[in-house]
């Protein structure tokens, strides 16, 4: 085995962390069962929603487009089952804010009936375009919790050259498991997917890399390997530190390099892919489903049955709990994700969504300790994987100073957490930094807004004068029109002898006339009758 | 004849300077008043007059002139307030107004039930974003409202009302968190 002798290096700071995975890994996956109803959410990705293409009332078939991307950076969002769409509107969605959003229901008919699906046996007879194509039709979206659109990835531009191809199996949050059990239970799809990524980006190795936490996923994968005897693809054993599993990180375990700070992986020549997302594309070329279901954990001391599901995209979170058990008496929080990068709902009456990797019950009493002052101890700087200086972030944010703050990189903070995990002070770092960031987004919304609105206003200004000057323009030349008439009647006046007489005049003289005549010729009536 | 050379001299000098002068001043005349630019860049644009001047860039006017404080801005907050003082290097004065900190965004609404078409608030518009024409029914195109609010005094039936921008989760922004003590000390 190659992976021993690999060498490896460190990024900087993280922590070991306790890692409670085993509570959720002693069973194997189970099939969540199909729920009467499904909640879609139409915007489940990074980037643009797609365009609606169901109505209420429509029949679907599983695997169906209910949307259609209309930008680049974009995921359309499949049936995950067949049924009728009973509604389009706004619903919960799992997201930090607790806000709506606009979803498609589908009332399940039970049959779970596939539409028709598109295999792809030799991936050699397409192009990666075609294959990108594909994967962009799928839906697929990066499982690993940012889901942005995968066809995006691995399209890195024409004048970029990926050498290696890195899939992300580190998992290095604590509680979760779903890519541990993925990698053990589709070890052979995960190698399949890998390949497919591997031809459309041209890398000429793969470096599959698992945590050294997670042994029976390297074995199985390992056997895969050798089974195919495949000699580009390799599996890594890594180092268990938290975040190794962050993208940044891992290429500089595996490489030394660095990322640059506004740059990306393909910059180093690098792409790196989780290993979810890896399964995803096998089932999309390979099978040709989309992406509707995915693998979630659903753990923690408040759940009765810990353990890993094979779930449809839309299942509501009540019902997952519910299948492993339900609730202990003194459960008490409910997260997504896990404890360190995750968020708390408020409800479990949510849709499963792409980027959903667990479910994290959590029953110790929420006693949010007291935040201190900071005390400048520096602990939050040593750990930081992305060597940033945390202190200095959380002064800067708190003072809403938000320039300063983006000198001083907020946007390379990965929110890892590992700063206010050491934090003696009990301040709730990442969220100085969330805050800032979301502030500093909505002051550049604000910013163009104000840009078009002035557009907008100059525009109007630039119009009205514009009319101004055409109505002064139009009334001078009436004017000079009626000077000019008036010129040339008096000219004529002087010119026609007095004989002529006006057309309009002799008309009214005439008319006159007659009217005199009529009154004569009445007097004289009436006259001639009294006699 | 010394006296003489020393006076050619500097004349010649100072023809030269003045040419120069006159050369620079014309090739790098700069059009307007820059600082009243980036003023105006720092509004937020709404066109609303609450700072008692007819719009966005009369005010930027007044404050480069000295003639208005840079506190009179409601719609723009204390961001704004706190980015005029940083760009003019002047000290921040709190705002006066009642809804100083973060002022809530709006948009407003026709209710075409009620709409008689007159027009009115068509020409009260600084952005063009209503939409209509004489008796027919007028409409107000949200993506481009800024929420000036000077459309509702002309309308002669009160059909246009004050809605928040609506949040959705692509624009909600996180809250500071809540803590009293940590607040950086001297």
């Amino acid at each position: 085995m190659t992976r021993s002798s690999r060498q490896l290096w460190h990024f900087h700071g993280g922590l070991k962390l306790e890692s409670n995975k085993a509570i959720s890994t002693q069973s194997p996956i189970v099939k969540a069962r199909l729920p009467k109803r499904l909640i879609l959410p139409v915007q489940q990705h990074i980037g643009e929603a797609g365009a609606l293409l169901v109505k209420k009332g429509d029949k679907v078939l599983k695997g169906q487009a209910i949307t259609q991307s209309t930008e680049y950076v974009s995921a359309p969002v499949h049936a995950s089952s067949s049924g009728t769409v009973i509604d389009i509107d706004e619903y919960p969605a799992p997201h930090p804010s607790g806000l709506n959003t606009l979803c498609v229901v589908i009332e399940t008919d039970g049959e779970d009936k596939w539409t028709e699906l598109q295999p792809t046996h030799y991936i050699n007879t397409k192009s990666p375009a075609e294959l990108r194509q594909l994967i962009r039709k799928a839906g697929i979206v990066g499982l690993g919790g940012a889901a942005f659109p995968t066809a995006v990835k691995v399209n890195p531009g024409p004048q970029a050259h990926i050498e290696t191809l890195i899939i992300n199996g580190a998992e290095c949050e604590p509680y979760i498991s779903c890519d541990d059990m993925l990698m053990r239970e589709y070890a052979t799809e995960l190698i399949s997917g890998c390949g497919i990524i591997q031809y459309m980006v041209s890398a000429t190795h793969c470096l599959i890399t698992v945590e050294d936490n997670k042994p029976e996923a390297i074995k199985a994968i390992q056997a895969v390997i050798n089974e195919q005897a495949l000699h580009t693809i390799e599996v890594v054993s890594i180092p268990t530190i938290y975040p190794t599993g962050g993208e940044k990180q891992l290429i500089k375990v595996l490489t030394q390099k660095e990322v640059p700070s506004d740059g990306f992986p393909s910059d180093i020549g690098l792409l790196v892919q989780n290993v979810g997302t890896a399964v995803a594309v096998h089932k999309a070329i390979v099978l040709g489903e989309p992406l509707i279901s995915r693998i979630v954990t659903v753990t923690g001391e408040g759940v009765k049955q810990p353990q890993n599901m094979e779930v449809l995209i839309g299942t509501s979170m009540s019902e997952l709990i519910e299948q492993s058990g339900g609730y202990h008496d003194d459960a008490c929080k409910l997260i997504m994700g896990g404890p360190m990068m995750g968020f708390t709902l408020q409800t479990d009456h949510l849709p499963v969504i792409k980027g959903c990797n667990c479910l994290l019950v959590e029953n110790t009493p929420e006693e949010t300790p007291a935040t201190m002052p900071c005390i400048r101890c520096g602990a939050c700087a040593s750990v930081c994987p992305a060597q940033l200086l945390p202190q200095q972030l959380f002064w800067m944010a708190s003072s809403k100073n938000f320039e300063l703050v983006q000198d001083y990189h907020l946007f390379d903070c990965i929110e890892c957490g590992c700063c206010a995990q050491v934090c003696p002070s009990q301040i709730p770092l990442v969220q100085y930094y969330r805050f800032a960031k979301t502030e500093i987004w909505s002051q550049e919304r604000d910013r163009i807004k104000s840009d078009h609105a002035r557009v907008r206003h100059d525009f109007r200004q630039a119009r009205l004068e514009l009319e101004k000057k055409e109505r002064a323009e139009k009334l001078r030349k009436k004017k000079e029109l009626l000077e000019k008439k008036k010129i040339a009647e008096a000219a004529a006046k002087n010119d026609t002898p007095e004989t002529e007489i006006d057309p309009k005049k002799a008309a009214i003289e005439a008319a006159m006339k007659r009217v005199q005549d009529k009154k004569a010729a009445k007097q004289n009536n009436n006259t001639s009758s009294d006699e | 004849m010394s006296i003489l050379i020393a006076i050619i001299v500097l004349a010649t000098i100072s023809v030269f300077f003045g040419l120069l002068l006159g050369y620079t001043s014309v090739k790098f005349h700069v059009e307007g008043d820059p600082v009243v630019d980036k003023i105006d860049a720092l509004l937020p644009q709404t066109q609303c007059g609450q700072c008692t001047y007819p719009g966005c860039r009369p005010y930027a006017e007044a404050i480069a002139a000295g003639e208005a404080n840079i506190n009179q801005c409601p719609p723009g907050g204390e961001t704004t307030m706190l980015a005029l003082s940083e760009l003019l290097g002047v000290e921040p004065i709190p705002l006066d107004s009642e809804h100083a900190d973060d002022p809530e965004k709006t948009v407003v609404y026709i209710d075409e039930q009620t709409c008689i078409g007159c027009t009115l608030c068509i020409q009260a518009c600084p952005v063009d974003a209503i939409l209509g024409a004489a008796k027919q029914m007028h409409s107000i195109i949200e993506s481009e409202c800024t929420g000036c609010n000077l459309c509702i005094p002309p309308c002669p039936v009160d059909c246009i009302h004050i809605i928040p921008v609506k949040i959705e989760p692509e624009t909600w922004r996180w809250s500071l968190p809540e803590s009293t003590d940590t607040s950086p000390k001297a």
